[in-house]
């Protein structure tokens, strides 16, 4: 299973977390650091994978974006960075080419589409379709009752 | 839209329009793109939501220049929102949730909302329950004492009529769910599965992998359910399910021999994707849905691990798998390598074997770094058991040590230790070397340990062993482990041809750079020894040079007085020194006065040594010469364990030793258990003791620091009596765990025994415990062992002595329990010994 899914800009400006096993503030704190040390640091060019406790790290950087994904031993890596980029373009086709901004601003919805998309540290759909479905139409339901409870009565 | 009573606000990056009635389009120019995007509903809807209260905050936050500026619009904020959630009820209640879990993010406390979450998960209204939950997710974990508060919010929600609600249910369930919200709500998540909504039933699936992760035992509650959720057609369903056949499975044999009668179901499933067309819903660059695929192949190697049925159902598919999927793109070597882990683990058909090594190799050969990593990592696991088809790839994997990428290197070192032969090991130890002197700084602690077990293993000749060893201590001599010392001054001991040639050698290295340690006391304990050979100048082996008493002198001065000498290397230099005093002629007076000085040094250890050095010269100088004479050649205790009885010092010190030894406290008493106990296991068996501990070659003893002091415990167990090779005898060899036992005999009644294990796995054991039981009238003491793990590949070897007592003479028996963990799962075996090498017929 994943372990947790770190956002970060290249300031290791933190932009999105997600933990999939509880634990205290403070390891997800010590955690956080680490992974932004350990992946700013790695120069250019180099293999997307790390090895960091018993955990492997991916990681992959958008534009001004880092996506580190942190699995356990048995998952596959090349299918966490197929995970990760299915995430971007989730995102991408939500916010119409999606960029740094766009996940400051409506982090909310950056955590809704993932929670869509992965759940319980496992992949909940693979199908691209279906989840920006289902975003759209829990967005809809929001903007509906947003609209009745706001629209004056006549 | 403004007609129809809308308020409009556009995000920041909106700020002209451009409408085109006709078109019924708008388009807006984005500057940091350089070009015009289209809008389209999804942005008035942005903007329209209750997110602008939130933008303006994260606005204000970012434009604040220094750290001290923000932290006032924060606390100003928060403040802000601490009233507004006092208040009962107002429509921005969303706005400000959101607002705190951004200022979290940030990394500021933000406690004071989790009951606004409890409240808000409460509400009725969709967008406050969707932020409530969202807050759960984030600050609320089971230890908190909120969170059982929302597990009643949780248990309505998750039979609400509205699908979504269902599931930010399901989702924080899955999320965050403690122990007792699982067991509460395992039944209902039970009815879910059942639902006849695939989008709720997909979340209930993976609902349920979390609750069978917290609470094990609840995993049979929804085997069935599993069983029958196989047949969907829906991809997320069957993706969920597969993952939670995978981890009932994992949990329970029961689960898994139950499972594994799916296989040909699953088959049929991993077929449609591969042979099927065109999806366009689930296809990836000519994968049809690589994530389904890769989860299925994982769930059928634990099907088929260790079972020739499953495997055998299995083969032709993955074959089929093997050969049809594209490897052009990532996704398609993803599915390969999931294929490739699952052939080699299961009883695959050595023709598919072959091909799984075959794309590894292809592997190897691929331009993406990330390719060749993994390659490597699997060729690792395998190396043990399928050794010859990896070797064929050996050119590939060495020349990965000069890749620039540090993880690659790491698994290139890895994975060229373990293919080093003694067909081979001239050509790899010159890679290797030249990847030493170049390597990053974190790996050449593994580098130098791995040539030096390789050169220890197949070594093709000694001078070349003896010359490895200086060249891994010149380049990373800082690096090297503890025990490299005395195994090195054993080594050249024992090679009594080459005495000549490596003092020699290590004296013109020591001219050269005195700042590595290791290499610094090997060359000070050999010039001790051996200085009569190096003063005589002629050497066979290398070119003889002129080395005079002076210059021996100097450079053992050097040593004694720099300050990059550590105090163990000053105890070698000032020993040696002394050592050279029955070796050379004329200098004799300069060694006197240089032990006097160091009389009244500051380093304790130094002083005494002096102190008796000194003595040795005034009042027992009729025994200096035999004192210092040439230390016999060492023995090795058993295969290529030195066991720690090397020993440095001179035989006076282990004279001194031994008077030491009398006075420190023994090991505490063992228990005398007989072969019924061991059997019945009524008494508490033997506990291996842990006092002092043995020379542990990769132990540090918290008593002793320094390698001079090791000597308290080297000779722990055995007298320095003539050291005389004991025959040892295997009593022990399952799943590459092989135990030997060498017994000495040490008095009339006395017996010592070694028992050394050691394991050839390439998988690491930990854990490793030894119990040994004899009949009633021997008296047993276990001593405590070198260690309690052992690394793979026979890295290390673990010891341990056991003192036998036998007044009676009895007929000598010992009952010996192996207790170790390999790979997870505890094992335990026992062993009876009969006979015992080395014991007369007509002794004990």
């Amino acid at each position: 299973m994943m372990r947790f899914l770190l956002l970060f800009s290249r300031q290791g400006r933190l932009r999105l977390q997600k933990w999939f096993t509880a634990m205290s503030e403070r390891e997800k704190k010590k955690i956080m650091r680490e992974m932004t040390t350990m992946v700013l640091a790695r120069p250019p060019r180099t293999c997307n994978f790390l090895q960091w406790k018993d955990l492997k790290i991916v990681y992959k950087r958008y534009a001004s974006l880092y996506f580190c994904l942190g699995v356990e031993d048995e998952e596959n890596e090349l299918l966490a960075l197929e995970i990760i980029h299915r995430y971007v373009e989730l995102l991408d086709k939500y916010f119409g080419n999606v960029c740094e901004l766009d996940i400051i601003f409506n982090f909310e919805k950056a955590y809704f589409i993932l929670d869509e998309f992965l759940m319980g540290g496992e992949i909940q759909e693979t199908s691209k379709q279906i989840v920006n479905r289902a975003i759209e139409s829990s967005d809809m339901l929001q903007e509906t009752m947003e609209e009745y409870m706001s629209k004056p009565a006549f | 839209l403004a007609d129809a009573g809308f308020v409009l606000t556009f995000p920041a990056w909106i700020d002209t329009i451009w409408v085109s009635s006709q078109l019924n389009a708008a388009v807006c120019w984005r500057g940091s793109l350089k070009r015009f995007t289209f809008l389209n509903y999804r942005h008035f809807y942005r903007a329209m939501s209750p997110s602008v209260p939130l933008q303006e905050m994260i606005r204000a936050i970012r434009s604040a220049r220094t750290q001290c500026e923000e932290r006032g619009v924060i606390q100003r904020e928060c403040a802000a929102i601490r009233a507004q959630f006092r208040q009962t009820d107002n429509g921005g209640r969303s706005h400000n949730l959101a607002k705190l879990l951004y200022v979290h993010m940030l990394g500021y406390p933000a406690h004071f909302g989790q009951m606004e979450c409890v409240r808000m998960i409460g509400s009725s209204r969709y967008s406050e329950k969707r932020v409530g939950y969202l807050g759960a997710m984030m600050l609320l974990d089971e230890k908190q004492d909120a969170s059982l508060l929302i597990t009643n919010s949780i248990k309505n929600d998750l039979s609400h009529s509205n699908q979504h609600v269902q599931s930010l249910a399901l989702c924080t369930l899955a999320c965050m769910g403690s122990a007792e919200m699982c067991r509460d709500l395992a039944p209902e998540i039970n009815r879910l599965l059942r639902s006849s909504n695939s989008y709720i039933k997909k979340k209930a699936a993976l609902c349920a992998v979390h609750i069978v992760r917290k609470v094990q035992d609840l995993g049979e509650l929804f085997v069935p359910s599993a069983h029958s959720l196989l047949s969907e057609k829906n991809h997320g369903v069957l993706h969920g399910t597969v993952v939670l056949i995978t981890e009932l499975c994992e949990r329970s044999p029961e689960a898994l021999e139950r499972f594994r009668k799916t296989v040909p179901d699953l088959v049929q499933i991993m077929k449609g994707l591969v042979i099927s067309g065109y999806s366009p819903d689930h296809d990836v660059a000519g994968v049809s849905d690589p994530f389904l695929q890769v989860r299925i192949l994982r769930l059928l190697r634990i099907l088929g691990r260790n079972n020739e049925a499953a495997s055998d159902a299995m083969n032709d598919l993955l074959a089929q798998v093997a050969t049809n999927t594209d490897s052009t793109k990532t996704v398609g070597n993803a599915v390969l390598y999931e294929t490739v882990l699952t052939v080699l683990d299961i009883k695959s058909e050595s023709g598919l074997r072959v091909l799984a090594v075959n794309i590894l190799g292809r592997f190897l050969l691929n331009n993406d770094r990330n390719i060749r990593y993994i390659a490597m990592t699997s060729l690792q696991k395998i190396v043990a058991t399928d050794h010859n088809a990896v070797q064929r790839h050996r050119g590939t994997i060495v020349d990965c040590l000069k890749d620039q990428d540090a993880s690659v290197k790491r698994r290139a070192l890895e994975l060229s230790l373990a293919l080093v032969s003694a067909s081979n090991i001239r050509s790899m130890m010159k890679e290797l070397l030249i990847f030493l002197s170049s390597c990053p700084p974190e790996l050449r602690a593994q580098a130098a340990s791995g040539i030096f077990n390789a050169a220890e293993r197949y070594a093709p000749s000694q001078r070349w062993h003896i010359d490895t060893i200086l060249h891994v201590l010149t380049t990373a001599g800082g690096d090297v482990r503890d025990e490299t010392v005395p195994n090195l001054i054993q080594l050249i001991t024992n090679t009594s041809e080459l005495h000549c040639y490596t003092v020699h050698k290590l004296y013109r290295a020591l001219l050269t750079d005195i700042s590595q340690q290791p290499l610094v006391q090997v060359a000070c304990w050999c010039i001790g020894e051996y200085g009569d050979l190096l003063l005589k100048g002629e050497c066979q082996e290398t070119e003889a040079v002129q080395v005079t008493e002076d210059d021996v002198l100097d450079a053992l001065e050097i040593v004694l007085q720099s300050h990059m000498s550590t105090p163990t290397t000053r105890g070698f230099a000032l020993t040696a020194t002394m050592k050279l005093s029955t070796r050379i002629t004329d200098n004799v007076d300069r060694i006197r006065s240089i032990v006097s000085i160091y009389g009244s040094c500051i380093d304790v250890e130094l002083q005494q040594r002096a102190v008796e050095y000194n003595a040795l010269f005034k009042k027992y100088d009729h025994m200096r010469a035999a004192v210092l004479e040439r230390m016999p050649v060492i023995q090795k205790n058993s295969l290529g364990q030195t066991n720690g009885e090397v020993s440095e010092e001179t035989i006076k010190e282990t004279q001194l030793a031994k008077v030491r030894l009398d006075e420190t406290p023994q090991q505490p008493a063992g228990q005398v258990c007989d072969l019924l106990d061991l059997l019945g296991g009524s008494q508490e068996p033997l506990q291996p003791c842990s006092l002092l501990g043995d020379p542990a070659l990769s132990q540090p003893t918290t008593a002793l620091t320094s390698a001079g002091g090791d000597l308290l415990d080297l000779l722990g167990g055995l007298e320095p009596t003539p050291l005389t090779p004991a025959p040892t005898v295997t009593v022990y060899e399952k799943n590459g765990v092989t135990l030997t036992l060498s017994c000495e005999q040490q008095s009339d009644s006395g017996l010592t025994i070694t028992l050394t294990a050691s394991n050839s796995t390439d998988s690491d054991i930990s854990s490793f415990t030894l119990q040994a039981a004899v009949p009633k009238s021997v008296q047993l003491q276990m001593r405590s062992p070198s260690r309690d793990s052992l690394p793979a590949r026979g890295a290390a070897k673990l010891t341990q002595l056991v003192v036998l007592n036998n007044p009676n003479k009895v007929n000598l028996k010992m009952r010996i329990r192996v207790s170790y963990t390999s790979q997870g799962s505890v094992i335990q075996d026992t062993v009876q010994v009969d006979s015992f090498p080395g014991l007369s017929a007509a002794g004990l």
